[in-house]
Parts: C-alpha cells; sequence; structure tokens
C-alpha cells in the first residue's frame, strides 16, 4: 500500500472512523422476576416445585427465573389443551378461528420493538436480526396462516381435511419467537391446540407471547407454554393423549422421539440437523456471492440448522474468492447483541461455546488452516470469532459434523457433477446455496440436489409461504406454504 | 502528468460493435446481482452512526463537498457568492471547514478561479458538452484544453453513453483517453451517468472501461438525469474501484452526484465507502460528493450535535 | 330546541380524493343529492386506476393481503354508518367477514392457481397468476354493501385495480365504503367509485380501451349491447359463479407460463 501511504504525507489524513455505541433502548421490555407455566389461559407455579434462572448471554446476568415442568404440570397442560379443543376450539366456526390468528398477527406487529429487545437479550443475537428478521416472519407467519383457517377444503382438493386434536410442540433457541410462530400458527389455523415447550435457555418471548394471547382474547387452553429441560420434552413426547408431536433441534434428539414414538400411532414432523454445501461457480457475481457465504453461516452466529456451512469453491475462482472472504469477515462486528451497528451476537450458552471450541480444535489438528479476523470481544459473555478453515478434507469432523456455530469450512471442486456429488455426501439433507449466473445451470443442480431448500444467487430467505424442511437425517415434513398445513390435519 | 497508457490512447473501431482491446489488462469484469446487491446497500444504510461518530461523518462530508451549480442561469455574481460559501460555509461557526471544491459550468471559471485563489478550495469544471456528451470528440477535446486554460484544477468529463449503449467501447476509451491527455495537470472525473446505463452490469463495465482509460475519479451522474446516485450504485462501483486496487496497485477516487440532499443521506454513503474501502479512502482526495442543497443539511445537523437543538433555514446562507 | 347536523355531500372517489362530477350534475337517492358522473369522469377515474394499477400489482402479495386486512378494520369501525345504508348490521358483518376472508388469499393465489408443469423435455416450466390490470364492476343493486364487495374484494385480492358503477337506486354504501377505502392503506386510484345512471355509464366503461375486464354481475335486464362494446379490445367479461371463493379472484387473472432450459 506505498502509494497510499504516500498519499497520507501529502494531504490531510484519512479519517479513521470509529462508530459509537449505538444501543437500542432496553427499557421497552419489563421482565417479572418470575414467571410461571401458562395453563388454561393462567400463569400457575410448577406442581414440581422445580425453578431455573435464564440468563442473558452477552452479559451473563439473571433476566428472570421461570418454571421447570415436570410430568404433572405436562399432564396439566396437556389436559388444558385437550379440555380446549373438545370444549370450543375445533367447534368454532373456521372464520371465527381465523379471526383470532389475524388479531395475534397485528399485535405482534404493534409490539414488535419490544419483543424484538426480549429477543436479543435472552438468545444474543443482534437486534439488527430480531428486529428485521424474526419479527416481522413472525408476524407474517400467524397473517398467513390465518387465511388458511378457513380454506382447508382449497389445500386439499378432494380430501376431508380435519384437526388432529392436541399437539405437542418442542422448539430450539436459535429463533425462539419465530420459531414458536412456525409452530402455533399452523396448528391453531388448523384447528388444534397446543402444549408448546421453549428451549431451555430462551423462554422469555414464548412468555410474553401469553401476553399476546391475552391481548387477543384466546379462549383459554388453546395455547399452553410449559417451559423446562429435555425432561420436559420427554414427558411431552410421551404423553398419551398427544396426538401429534413437532420437533426441531437436534438430529439426535430426533431420532430418539421418532424411536420413543415408534408403534404410537402419533404424527410426527421432525426438522433436524444439517451441513448446507454453499456452491460457487467461477461465473457467479463475485461480490455478491461473497455477501452470500457471510450471511449463509455468519447469520445468527451460525446458529442455524440450514446454515451454509460447507463452502464449496470452484478451483478457478478459488483465489480471488477466498482473499475477498477474508478482507469482508474484517468488516464484521462483533458485540453488544443490543447495539444496533452489531452483525454478529453472543454464543447462546455456554455449552455452545465449549462445542464450537471443541470443533475448532479439531479442524486445526485435522490438517485445516485457519482464519480468524481481528477481533477485540467483550469481557463478560459468550462470544466467538467469525472463522474460516481452508484446507479442509471431505472426510474431516468440521466437514461433516453440524458445529452451529461462525466457522466455516471451505472445499474445493472442478465440475458441476463433482459439485454435486460432494455436495449430497453427508448424511443430512436440509438446505444449499448456489452461485452461477447461467439460469440452466442452476436448474440442473437444483434438480440434482437432496436438499429440501436450495437456495440460487441468494442464501437464508425465509418467507411463510414457502415450504422448509429437510431430506434424510435432516428430518421429514414441511414448514410454511400450503404443504405446512399438512401435519397438522388428518384425512378421511 | 502522462499516462502510462497513451500508447493504448488510439484503438482500433472495428464495424459492427464491441471491441474492448485491454480484455487481459482489466480485472474479471463478471456480472452483478441486483438483488443481492441492493440489500448490501440497504444493510449499510441501517447503520446507526452517533455522537463523536456522527459529528465526525459530518464535517468530514463538508470537506468532501463538490459545491455544485449547473443551470443555464448562472451568472458571476451567483458563482462569487457561490464560492464565499465554499470558502466558509457556516456564517457562525469558524471551526466548520471550507468545501473541496466548486463544481460549474466552463464560462464561469475565470470568476470561480478568482474567487478561490489561494482558499485551498479547487475550481472543477464540466467539460465534454456537458451533460448528454453528444458533440464531435474534437470539440469536446478542446473545451477540456480550454477550461485547464482558464484554471481549472479538475474536469467532470462525460462519457459517450451513445456510443456505450451501442457497443462502441473502444470510441468510449479513446474519447478519455484523449480528455485525460488534454487534463494536463488537472484532476480527471469520468461521469457515467449510471441514471442512463440500465443495469448495474454497464454500471460495473462502464467503470472498469473508464478507470482503464485513465480517470482518477469516477462519477455517478451529471444531476440532470433521474436516477442521479444511489446507494446501490455507488457500492457497485466502488467494488470495481477495489478490484483495480486488487489488480493493478492504482488508487482512483470516486464521486456520488446528484439527488443527495440529506445528512443522514450524507452519511449512509459515508458508511458504504468505510466498509467497501476502509480508512484509505475517507479522504477528500478520493470521495467527492457531487451536491448543492445538501451542504445546509448537513451544516444544520453539524449545529444540532453541538448545541442540542434541531435547526431552522432561517440561520444558514443559501450562498 | 335540537341541534342542526352537518349532512354529508356524497361525491365521486377517484384517484383517492373525493370530488364533484366534472359536469357538476347529481341526481337525488335514497333522499341525498348523490353526484352524477359523466363519461369525463369515466375517463379521469380509468386514468387513475391505470395509474394505481402498477404499484398495486408490484406490491407483495402479503402487503395486498394486510391492506385488505385494514379495510376490514375500517369498515368495522364504521359498521354503525355502514348499516344506515345498506340492509342493516347482519350484512355489514358479513361483509367485513368477506373482506378479511379474501384478504387471506392473497398471498397463497400462486400457490392454488399455478403450478411447476413437468413437460417432456429438459426444461423447468411454471404457471404464475397475474392481475389482467383495470377492472370495470357493475354493482349489483342489493345487498347493496356485501353485493359490491363481493366483487370487489377479489378483483382487489388479486391486484387488480378497480373502478365501480355503483348502483343507481342504492349509492350511498358504496360512497360509505369509498370513505372506508380512504381511510385504510389502499393507495389513491387503486378502487375508484362513479355514482350516477348506470345507462350512462356502464356503455363508457364497457367501450373504453384501456379497461382490460368488466364484471356484469350486478348488471341486471340486457346486456348484450355492453358484451359486444366489450369486444372492442377483446375485454374478459365476468361474471360471479360461487358467492366466495378462489375461483372468483381466478376471473380476474391471467396465467402466464414461463420455460427455462436445464443444463449444466
Amino acid at each position: 500500500m506505498t502509494d497510499v501511504a504516500k498519499r497520507k504525507d501529502v494531504a490531510p489524513a484519512p479519517l479513521e472512523w470509529e462508530y459509537a455505541p449505538a444501543p437500542e433502548a432496553r427499557d421497552i421490555v419489563r421482565f417479572e422476576e418470575r414467571y410461571g407455566l401458562f395453563v388454561a389461559g393462567e400463569h400457575v407455579d410448577p406442581k414440581s416445585g422445580q425453578w431455573f434462572a435464564t440468563t442473558s448471554p452477552a452479559s451473563e446476568e439473571q433476566l428472570a427465573e421461570v418454571a421447570l415442568a415436570g410430568a404433572e404440570d405436562v399432564d396439566l397442560a396437556v389436559g388444558a389443551a385437550r379440555e380446549a379443543y373438545e370444549n370450543g376450539w375445533s367447534g368454532l366456526r373456521p372464520s371465527e378461528r381465523a379471526k383470532y390468528l389475524f388479531r395475534i398477527a397485528r399485535i405482534l406487529q404493534e409490539r414488535s420493538r419490544e419483543l424484538a429487545v426480549a429477543e436479543s437479550l435472552d438468545g444474543g443475537k443482534p437486534i439488527k436480526e430480531s428486529r428485521d428478521v424474526d419479527l416481522p416472519l413472525a408476524a407474517a407467519h400467524f397473517f398467513y396462516y390465518a387465511g388458511w383457517a378457513d380454506k382447508l377444503e382449497y389445500a386439499f382438493p378432494n380430501r376431508r381435511p380435519r384437526p388432529l386434536g392436541v399437539a405437542g410442540q418442542i422448539i430450539p433457541w436459535n429463533f425462539p419467537l419465530l420459531m414458536l410462530a412456525w409452530k402455533i400458527a399452523p396448528a391453531l389455523a388448523a384447528g388444534n391446540t397446543v402444549v408448546l415447550k421453549p428451549a431451555e435457555t430462551t423462554p422469555l418471548t414464548a412468555l410474553l407471547f401469553t401476553d399476546v394471547c391475552r391481548q387477543a382474547e384466546l379462549p383459554p387452553g388453546v395455547v399452553n407454554i410449559i417451559t423446562g429441560d429435555g425432561s420436559t420434552g420427554a414427558h411431552l413426547v410421551k404423553h398419551p393423549d398427544v396426538n401429534k408431536i413437532a420437533f426441531t433441534g437436534s438430529t439426535e434428539v430426533g431420532k430418539a422421539i421418532q424411536r420413543e414414538l415408534a408403534g404410537t400411532g402419533t404424527h410426527l414432523t421432525l426438522e433436524l440437523g444439517g451441513k448446507a454445501a454453499n456452491i460457487v461457480f467461477d461465473d457467479c457475481a463475485l461480490d455478491q456471492a461473497i455477501e452470500g457465504i457471510v450471511n449463509g453461516i455468519y447469520f445468527n452466529q451460525g446458529h442455524v440448522c440450514c446454515a451454509g456451512s460447507r463452502l464449496l469453491v470452484q478451483e478457478s475462482i478459488y483465489e480471488p474468492l477466498v482473499s475477498k472472504l477474508k478482507r469482508r469477515l474484517t468488516t464484521l462486528r462483533v458485540g453488544d447483541p443490543l447495539d444496533k451497528n452489531t452483525d454478529v451476537g453472543a454464543i447462546n450458552s455456554k455449552a455452545q461455546l465449549e462445542r464450537i471450541r471443541e470443533f475448532v480444535a479439531s479442524g486445526t489438528e485435522e490438517g485445516a488452516e485457519i482464519y480468524q479476523p481481528p477481533c477485540r470481544l467483550p469481557e463478560k459473555g459468550y462470544w466467538f470469532v467469525p472463522t474460516v478453515f481452508t484446507n479442509v478434507a471431505q472426510s474431516s469432523r468440521i466437514a461433516q459434523e453440524e458445529i452451529f456455530g461462525p466457522v466455516l469450512s471451505v472445499l474445493t471442486f472442478r465440475t458441476p457433477e463433482e459439485a454435486v456429488e460432494k455436495a449430497n455426501n453427508t448424511a443430512y439433507g436440509l438446505s444449499a446455496g448456489v452461485w452461477t449466473e447461467k439460469g440452466s445451470r442452476i436448474l440442473w443442480m437444483t434438480e440434482r440436489l437432496r436438499a429440501g431448500v436450495v437456495w440460487a444467487n441468494t442464501f437464508n430467505r425465509f418467507d411463510p409461504t414457502s415450504p422448509f424442511g429437510g431430506y434424510k437425517e435432516s428430518g421429514f415434513g414441511r414448514e410454511g406454504g400450503r404443504h405446512g398445513l399438512e401435519a397438522y390435519l388428518t384425512f378421511d | 502528468m502522462a499516462t502510462t497508457l497513451t500508447s493504448m490512447a488510439v484503438a482500433p473501431a472495428l464495424p459492427g460493435g464491441f471491441e474492448l482491446p485491454l480484455e487481459p489488462r482489466l480485472p474479471r469484469i463478471g456480472s452483478v446481482d441486483a438483488v443481492a446487491l441492493e440489500a448490501r446497500a440497504g444493510e449499510l444504510a441501517k447503520r446507526s452512526i452517533k455522537k463523536e461518530s456522527k459529528l465526525q461523518a459530518l464535517v468530514l462530508a463538508v470537506r468532501m463537498m463538490d459545491l455544485t451549480t449547473l443551470e443555464g442561469a448562472d451568472t458571476p455574481g451567483k458563482v462569487a457568492a457561490l464560492c464565499s460559501k465554499a470558502i466558509r460555509p457556516d456564517p457562525v461557526d469558524r471551526t466548520v471547514p471550507s468545501v473541496a471544491a466548486v463544481c460549474i459550468y466552463p464560462n464561469l471559471v475565470p470568476t470561480a478561479r478568482d474567487r478561490l485563489r489561494g482558499a485551498g478550495v479547487k475550481v472543477a469544471s464540466v467539460a465534454t458538452a456537458f451533460p448528454s456528451g453528444q458533440a464531435p470528440t474534437a470539440l469536446k477535446v478542446a473545451e477540456v484544453r480550454d477550461v485547464v486554460e482558464m484554471g481549472a484544477d479538475e474536469v467532470d468529463m462525460v462519457i459517450d453513453r451513445g456510443a456505450f449503449l451501442s457497443g462502441r467501447y473502444a470510441k468510449v476509451y479513446d474519447e478519455i483517453c484523449q480528455v485525460k491527455d488534454a487534463c494536463g495537470a488537472a484532476h480527471l472525473k469520468v461521469i457515467l451517468e449510471t441514471g442512463e446505463l440500465g443495469t448495474y452490469d454497464n454500471v460495473r463495465r462502464a467503470s472498469l472501461l473508464a478507470m482503464a482509460a485513465g480517470a482518477d475519479f469516477i462519477k455517478t451522474s451529471t444531476g440532470k438525469v433521474s436516477p442521479a446516485a444511489t446507494l446501490p450504485v455507488t457500492l457497485c462501483m466502488l467494488e470495481a474501484i477495489r478490484d483495480v486496487y486488487d489488480e493493478t496497485g492504482r488508487i482512483i477516487g470516486m464521486k456520488p452526484a446528484g439527488g443527495i440532499r440529506t445528512a443522514k443521506q450524507a452519511i449512509q454513503y459515508l458508511c458504504v465507502l468505510h466498509e467497501t474501502l476502509g480508512t484509505d479512502w475517507m479522504t477528500p482526495d478520493l470521495f467527492r460528493f457531487g451536491a448543492s442543497s445538501l451542504l445546509n443539511d448537513v451544516l444544520m445537523q453539524i449545529r444540532k450535535q453541538k448545541t442540542g437543538a434541531y435547526q431552522s433555514l432561517d440561520y444558514f446562507t443559501i450562498d | 330546541m335540537a341541534r342542526l347536523p352537518v349532512r354529508k355531500t356524497y361525491k365521486l372517489y377517484i384517484g383517492g380524493a373525493f370530488p364533484r362530477s366534472e359536469s357538476g350534475r347529481t341526481y337525488e337517492a335514497e333522499g341525498q343529492n348523490v353526484a352524477r358522473a359523466s363519461r369525463k369522469d369515466v375517463r379521469d377515474a380509468v386514468k387513475a386506476a391505470r395509474g394505481a394499477f402498477a404499484g398495486w400489482a408490484g406490491a407483495t402479495a402479503y402487503n395486498r393481503g394486510q391492506v385488505l386486512y385494514r379495510l376490514a378494520e375500517m369498515m368495522e369501525t364504521r359498521a354503525d354508518d355502514l348499516a344506515a345504508v345498506c340492509s342493516g348490521r347482519k350484512e355489514v358483518e358479513a361483509a367485513v367477514d368477506r373482506v378479511v376472508w379474501y384478504a387471506g388469499w392473497a398471498d397463497k393465489l400462486a400457490q392454488v392457481l399455478g403450478s411447476s408443469n413437468p413437460v417432456a423435455g429438459p426444461y423447468f416450466n411454471f404457471t404464475v397468476p397475474e392481475p389482467t390490470g383495470v377492472v370495470a364492476i357493475v354493482a349489483p343493486d342489493e345487498p347493496a354493501l356485501d353485493g359490491l364487495v363481493a366483487r370487489v374484494a377479489p378483483a382487489l385480492a388479486g391486484g387488480n385495480a378497480v373502478v365501480v358503477v355503483a348502483s343507481q337506486t342504492y349509492p350511498l354504501a358504496a360512497v360509505e365504503l369509498a370513505e372506508a377505502l380512504a381511510t385504510s392503506d389502499v393507495p389513491g386510484g387503486v378502487v375508484n367509485v362513479l355514482t350516477g345512471l348506470r345507462d350512462e355509464l356502464a356503455p363508457v366503461l364497457a367501450g373504453h380501451m384501456d379497461v382490460n375486464a368488466i364484471d356484469l354481475t350486478g348488471a341486471d335486464g340486457s346486456t348484450t349491447e355492453l358484451e359486444r362494446l366489450a369486444a372492442d379490445n377483446v375485454k374478459r367479461v365476468v361474471r360471479s359463479h360461487d358467492a366466495q371463493s378462489p375461483w372468483e379472484i381466478a376471473s380476474f387473472l391471467e396465467l402466464k407460463t414461463v420455460w427455462h432450459p436445464v443444463g449444466a
């Protein structure tokens, strides 16, 4: 950079520009000290007598105490859901059901800022994301499915759709409120009632949602929220009066649930892990592909089941792409989730941080080359610097296993056939990305990729109208779209 | 300063269209995905710049401004007043610096040169049959020689869009080379008129072509056509500048012009610049705003940052 | 002495504003002086609709759905005013629920009416529905509110811009509806309401070369002449078949099929 250095002496020096902190006001949300379980429209103390703390992963401060639902609590919740189903919800005119859901959608829009701040505090994701992605999509899901409630006969021509009854729903910590919307909206639209268990580390937006239900005047028992840990989820899965289980989480737990439900006739959908290949051809729109790669793995700190965690680069463009990618990483801002300029927030929990560290250590151990941009991390809280591994072997752990963190593994390919082969060479099959300016190649690749969602020249795009779900060990069933209704209905 | 590329100044114009003599010397032309480009620009526009960082940006924006008047009705009196404003933008706050340059039509260059003598503000003149560029090359080059002789420090030329859009890239290239030659010591800004180019692919292609031909700055617009400067177009051009720098080491500046009226917008442009080209380009040497009404809005924001109160135009001069 | 109320003036609704007829005429209906639109008002209304169409058709389906839901919100708020100019509260509630029903279709049409088609060759082929453009609607006399809503809502949900010839005998419901539209987020020009004499207005719309479809559900008596005029620019002539269904929306839509080769 000698030319530029020379200029520095001649002209007034260029501005070294540091963005000042730009914190979102936190006082818009007020947490109770303690939250009971939400059963039959009331907040109740757990029969288990147990409580646990939920903390902010950015500051490690305690935000509130929540109940740990035990077997008896789960039973009461399912009973409340059953009661509401039999005496009210299922008999309600579908157009009336729709109007409850429209109300919820509108209230989510009205209280969007408050819920976004709560989401960032409890889970660690940047306010920019909870404000601009999570909340708008959550409201949109309710809006979309509200419209289906009284139109089911058009969604399934020549079939007579009826609700299943009580749905048990278990959701993860990476998009807490959005995952709640993905589960509750179609279930209710189809005429079911629900018992939903939020993730252990992120219960707060689900609990605030109970207030949205109150404002919408949703009949008691239609939605029940039971906080807890893995044992709570297990009780829910095992409960004999639940007609359907919907689970989003790790493949390991998904398999356990599937085993548990064998022979019971309980309907099941699973949305599990992934190790998506993000495939970049040499004729891509290069700078935009870089943005897509970055978005694919660093959006939401990489805590995304469909994250583009394997970058497959065509060898002919490897050098310029990797060099641009590394440079782009230096402009990622890691820090306080409530700062409006933060791009990458906190890792959700200490446990997750340990897992990520372990994987990264294995990466270097197995011979891959690590790159991390210079980054000053805060003292308290759980943080990981966005990381890229090059020189990765297809067989290495960081190429095979889901890390669920801001860690990208880069591999190369020469031809489209080879790209397809490498992309499909995994037990997972949730998503994939294709970057090329050639239309026919996009379609050729999408035909061959064994993945439930394929993004071409974009990544991590979600919409309530667009069905989402995996092939193979990434799960079965689809959420979103007309197809997303199927899981919550039975047909004659 | 002679360009090392003068030997390429005359490229053969083959019948039937497209020839680009500098393929091997250019970075990969490639494509630009419009949706992703606009999304990235949108993300950068969301940056929240506050307190000290906001004041720094506002003051820099003043220093980066090419204060512009390009009207048929411009007179020496109008330009003289503009020059005074350029030297001392804020009538009350003397710590507000001068702008970078005054940008005017050729006939007004002598007035501007006289008023700005010794003040540290440059005289930038448009030339080459601005804004249309639809005149014989010889006339356009002669105009450049004239304005340089009259004392312009900088020349803002327009490319021949008619030639570009009909695929005669060599002709566009040749003209820029000849204009660059006629500029002598004056700096050359090449206006692409992005609002007429139709696609970001074309903007990228025109940017690379202009830089290959010797531009010191590439500039979005004449301000006479809508749309003028936009954040995505600016991002596209900055990415082209970055690629040229990576491949050749040449440092080229950028100027968005037209349609930038508010301080908020100016700060968004600085975010795009900062996160694409980095600190080294955060200087009036390498980035300018082509604007007229922007200045007062920036001055009002500076005063608001310093005093805490929202401002009124009553307290700032028009020129 | 009882307080003297300030009476409403019943005007046209064109381009989001409430002008009087350019002809200055009114006629008496339901005990009120109601604007009597002229052919020039028709011309202006079509122009407004055409100008507003691109923005409305280009909005996301989600946005259109939300805007229609807000129309329902505004109608619900005005329920008493609307009830006074139609058969009553029950009709208003049915009309509001109908708007909500159609609002929920906006972002589902492509999924039910469109398709990906398995052609016998290496091509990706898909069909998408698109709004036809400017739709003229001849409103039924009864039910004065719900009858009109049953035609306007499906046309709007599909992304079209609309010019309504209100019922000649019972025009006030249409004007009240226009007021609800004006306070919802429906962009100006997307719906235009012309009150006046049907025999003066309908033929002008039927023969207008910049109107893409004409709905004759509400036109009683012989419509042969209107159908003949419609042929001048091959207008789609639409009539209702079901009370309420996505096929009512489909009547106001075109279908576009796209091919693209599949190859490495």
